[in-house]
């Protein structure tokens, strides 16, 4: 049964429509990215598994149960960071953690005092002075001090320095070791890229993709760089490939990961002496999805279904480009992947 | 770039967020002095009635106090003792709300911080705001002036009357620029300005008393204290008794030192910062923190010890006075006739007392609503949403707020009858038996206040955005119907919207319980809509 599950979820706010039917499922025991760009209707929706705000329609069950009507018995068994800390301003950091903490039913002392050492917290000081930062750390602490079966956090790590970052992140993995849930909404790619098992994003309040950080990759296009000892033809002839130049005798091209195959079957004919293939960037994927172009999101869409068969074949390029970063990724880089960005993410 | 760089467009945003503010402020404190000075005519229409009315609160101590010094026989004289200290205590608190609005607000907010890295002066946001609220003081005094003259009194005596009213309101908003820069937060900003219109109405009342009685019985020379009182000396102008205009150089006087202090205040700290630095505290909370009750006391206990003190400050000297108030009486039967419609009954001093009992129920009233509109500020700050997200049920936070406020309301109303009795009782020789039985008296008032919490936590429920600004009007409309329902002579359908109303008035007749089972019915069916509604929208919202 899965942890959460949401099924066309809508709310509205006066004439704004934050969540259009929106669809979210997150397994038992997995870190789960909730991704999205600015105002696409995250902490909306994560408000309503809380039970704070009242969906208009749709299907809502975390820990299968009814956020709405359940909401305090579900509370004793998750733990959330807001989006935006804001705390009573004449509690000391401490004691707002062990009053969060008691209210939602008991917190880890050890655990606690551990945290606020690892997060270098002074839990002396008012909440009126901390720096945003530290009032983040204030709910991080108390959220990963309780022991629940669910965290669920919303921006959790904005305004956190990289050593802090660090600290946040080994202890996501602690609690998935433990066994708990986590939904994780951020905008921070390398820490998706890091933590997350699935991720979904969504778009104006809809679920536009959601998978493994590498089913999405295959949605994108890999981009393949070739020298071959004689000039490449036929390529404009074949599906799935795009945007083919040549510079100083090099081929540049784009690939859709389903047309790999026959693309290189057409490649080694003209002798091919160096080959880059570079998966598309975190960076890539996101900004396809988080742009405004739909015709670039419908092709996600269809390849979507394609992509599960060429998944080992591009599931390999992926690997030995991950695995030959240090030496490819010089030659690449150079040229490429500054032009790529921008290029991959318009489209 | 200069320090004031920026003003005029920062003085526009001011007057574009307080627009509809201002104007009630501008429109309808004339308005409140054309219909007061209308009834106070009415009331006392020849010479004769003016002369009663000028030597009974020439000699009354607790007219001295509460209205201020009389001068003279001249119907603006009245009608300035009659209405003086109600509107500059209202303009008094507006100015101060507004200056504390428009800067530590916007600084505890973090808005300071996002204007001032545009091309904005250090001192732009301050002058930005006192510009605005000593000019809508000024128009609001012009305005008042014109009524005044309107309500047929003559026009050098309203010239004064208004400006010195206007100065009262330009002498709160230099007190409250300095404050501003003193607390950290807005809410003790207010205070901090609050307190201070506090102590000048005491130090005014104090130089009132102690004053002196001329020869002819109509006049009150004030006593030193009056005059470091920055509500004492709007009544030191004299208006319609020989105008002493010089006296308007005071308020303005103050304003320049103000704002030259504010300023070299602003200069020495940091945004966002006070002058008293933060101190640390506990590394862990106590358990009797660790709940929403505990919580609840936390967060009011400040508050809660800034009111008993207040209110035990006022009802002692309000008791002492009661026993002088028979002389007051003698001399003065249309005084005792406001002050039976105030309390009714035949024993002037029960209805005295009724009075001043009714006074600070109407008080301990703005105590509720500040009480219990710290949940709305909970949930506009986006605390209540941490809270709600633990296991603790919308019903029990709200029900603890509910709790929290009436507890201490009803603290307040004990400390007021008791120390009202004692100071009776003092006087006449049985302070402990007036303590008791004031005491009790006080707390019948009780389910008006409920009725109070009722309304608040009804309008938080239903209308969450409104909280502050409904919550406020119905008081003060309560409080405007109850203080000058009378004066005004309204229909007595009006008069039943308050739950003021309904409290019967004892001591000065015996208590009936029907009234009270019906308040506390009301406020228990406001309480309950304002929980389910609660309970049933989004949050925050
Ligand atoms: N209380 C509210 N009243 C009106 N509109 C709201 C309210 N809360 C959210 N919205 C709107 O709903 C949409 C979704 O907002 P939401 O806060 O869920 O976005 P988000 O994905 O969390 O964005 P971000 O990445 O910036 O945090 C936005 O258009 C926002 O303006
Ligand atoms: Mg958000």
């Amino acid at each position: 049964m899965p942890v959460i599950s949401i099924g066309n979820l809508v709310k509205t706010f006066g004439a704004i429509r934050a969540l259009d039917g929106l669809d979210l499922r997150v397994e038992q025991g997995e870190v789960h990215g909730f991704l999205g760009p600015n105002g696409s209707g995250k902490s909306t929706t994560i408000r309503i598994l809380l039970g704070l705000l009242r969906r208009d329609s749709g299907d809502a069950q975390v820990l299968g149960a009814d956020p709405w009507r359940d909401a305090v018995r579900l509370h004793r068994r998750l733990a959330y960071v807001p989006g935006d800390v804001n705390l009573w301003p004449n509690l000391t950091g401490g004691e707002a953690i062990d009053l969060l903490g008691k209210l939602r039913g008991g917190l880890d002392r050890q655990r606690r005092d551990e945290l606020l050492h690892r997060f270098d917290l002074d839990p002396t000081r008012r909440c009126r002075t901390y720096s945003k930062g530290n009032r983040q750390k204030v709910a991080i602490v108390a959220a990963f001090a309780s022991n629940v079966e669910l965290y669920v956090l919303d921006e959790p790590t904005s305004g956190l320095d990289p050593l802090m970052e660090a600290v946040f992140q080994d202890e996501v993995r602690r609690v998935k070791q433990a066994g708990a849930t986590v939904l994780l909404s951020s905008h921070v790619l390398a820490e998706v890229e890091a933590l997350c098992d699935r991720v979904s994003i969504i778009r104006e309040g809809r679920t536009v993709e959601s998978g493994t950080l590498t089913e999405l990759r295959h949605l994108t296009r890999t981009a393949v760089t070739v020298e071959t000892a004689r000039p490449v033809t036929g390529l404009d002839a074949l599906p799935g490939v795009h945007d083919v130049h040549e510079v100083d005798g090099r081929t540049h091209l784009e690939v859709e990961p389903t047309h790999l195959d026959a693309l290189l079957g057409q490649l080694i004919r003209f002798g091919v002496r160096a080959l880059t293939s570079t998966p598309p960037t975190l960076e890539q994927l996101f900004l396809r999805h988080y742009g405004d172009d739909p015709a670039a999101a419908a092709t996600g869409a269809s390849a979507a279904a394609a992509a599960t068969g060429a998944s080992a074949n591009a599931a390999a390029t992926g690997a030995s480009a991950a695995g030959g970063s240090g030496a490819s990724a010089a030659e690449v880089s150079d040229a490429d992947a500054p032009a790529d960005a921008p290029r991959g993410g318009v489209r | 770039m200069s320090a004031l760089t920026g003003t005029t467009r920062l003085a526009r945003l001011v007057l574009r967020r307080d627009r509809i503010r201002l104007a009630i402020w501008i429109i309808g404190t004339p308005l409140l002095g054309y219909a007061l000075a209308g009834s106070v005519a009415g009331i006392y229409p020849d010479q004769e009635a003016r002369l009663g009315y000028a030597t009974t609160s020439a000699s009354s101590l607790v007219a001295r106090a509460f209205n201020g010094p009389i001068h003279g026989t001249d119907l603006g004289a009245v009608v300035v003792a009659e209405t003086y200290v109600t509107l500059a205590l209202i303009v008094a608190l507006l100015s101060t709300f507004a200056v504390t609005r428009h800067t530590r607000q916007n600084e505890e907010t973090g808005r300071a911080e996002l204007l001032g890295a545009n091309v904005v002066g250090r001192y732009a946001p301050l002058t930005a705001a006192l510009l605005v609220i000593v000019a809508a003081n000024a128009l609001a005094a012009a305005l008042l002036a014109l009524a005044l003259v309107g309500a047929g009194l003559s026009l050098a005596g309203s010239l004064a009357a208004a400006a010195a009213i206007g100065g009262v309101g330009v002498a709160f908003t230099a007190i409250a620029a300095v404050t501003a820069q003193l607390s950290v937060t807005a809410r003790g900003a207010n205070a901090l300005a609050a307190a201070t219109v506090g102590l000048s109405f005491v130090l005014r009342a104090a130089g009132d008393v102690l004053g002196e009685q001329s020869a002819d019985g109509t006049r009150v020379r004030s006593a030193w204290p009056s005059w470091i009182s920055p509500l004492g000396w709007g009544n030191q102008v004299r208006a319609f008794d020989g105008e002493r205009w010089w006296v308007l150089a005071l308020p303005v006087a103050l304003l320049l030192a103000g704002v030259a202090l504010a300023y070299a205040l602003a200069e020495r700290r940091d945004l966002g910062a006070g002058l008293i630095a933060p101190r640390r505290g506990p590394a862990s909370g106590a358990p009797r923190l660790l709940s929403p009750a505990g919580l609840a006391w936390r967060t009011q206990r400040g508050t809660l010890l800034g009111w008993a003190v207040g209110v035990a400050a006022l009802g002692l000297p309000m008791g002492v006075a009661a026993d002088e108030f028979n002389d007051m009486i003698d001399a003065n039967p249309a005084a005792a006739e406001a002050i039976n419609a105030m309390g009714g009954g035949d024993d002037l001093i029960n209805a005295y007392l009724t009075a001043m009992l009714g006074l600070f129920a109407l008080t301990i009233g703005a105590y509720v609503v500040q009480a219990l509109l710290r949940v709305r500020g909970d949930e506009a700050d986006g605390v209540l949403e941490a809270a709600l997200a633990t296991a603790v049920s919308r019903t029990r936070w709200l029900g603890t707020q509910v709790l929290a406020a009436t507890l201490g309301a009803i603290v307040l109303l004990l400390l007021a009858g008791v120390t009202t009795g004692l100071g009776y009782g003092i006087v006449t020789g049985d302070p402990l038996g007036q303590a008791v039985e004031l005491g009790g008296a006080a707390l019948l008032r009780l389910p008006a206040l409920l009725v109070i919490a009722g309304v608040v936590t009804a309008i938080f429920g239903l209308l969450p955005r409104w909280s502050v600004v409904l919550s406020w009007t119905a008081l003060l409309v309560f409080l405007l119907l109850g203080q000058l329902g009378a004066v005004l002579e309204l229909p007595q359908a009006a008069l039943n919207v308050s739950p003021y109303t309904h409290v019967p008035a004892v001591p000065a007749v015996d208590p009936a319980a029907l009234p009270l089972l019906v308040l506390a019915a009301v406020a228990a069916a406001l309480l309950a809509v304002g929980v389910a509604a609660f309970r049933h929208r989004d949050v925050p919202s």
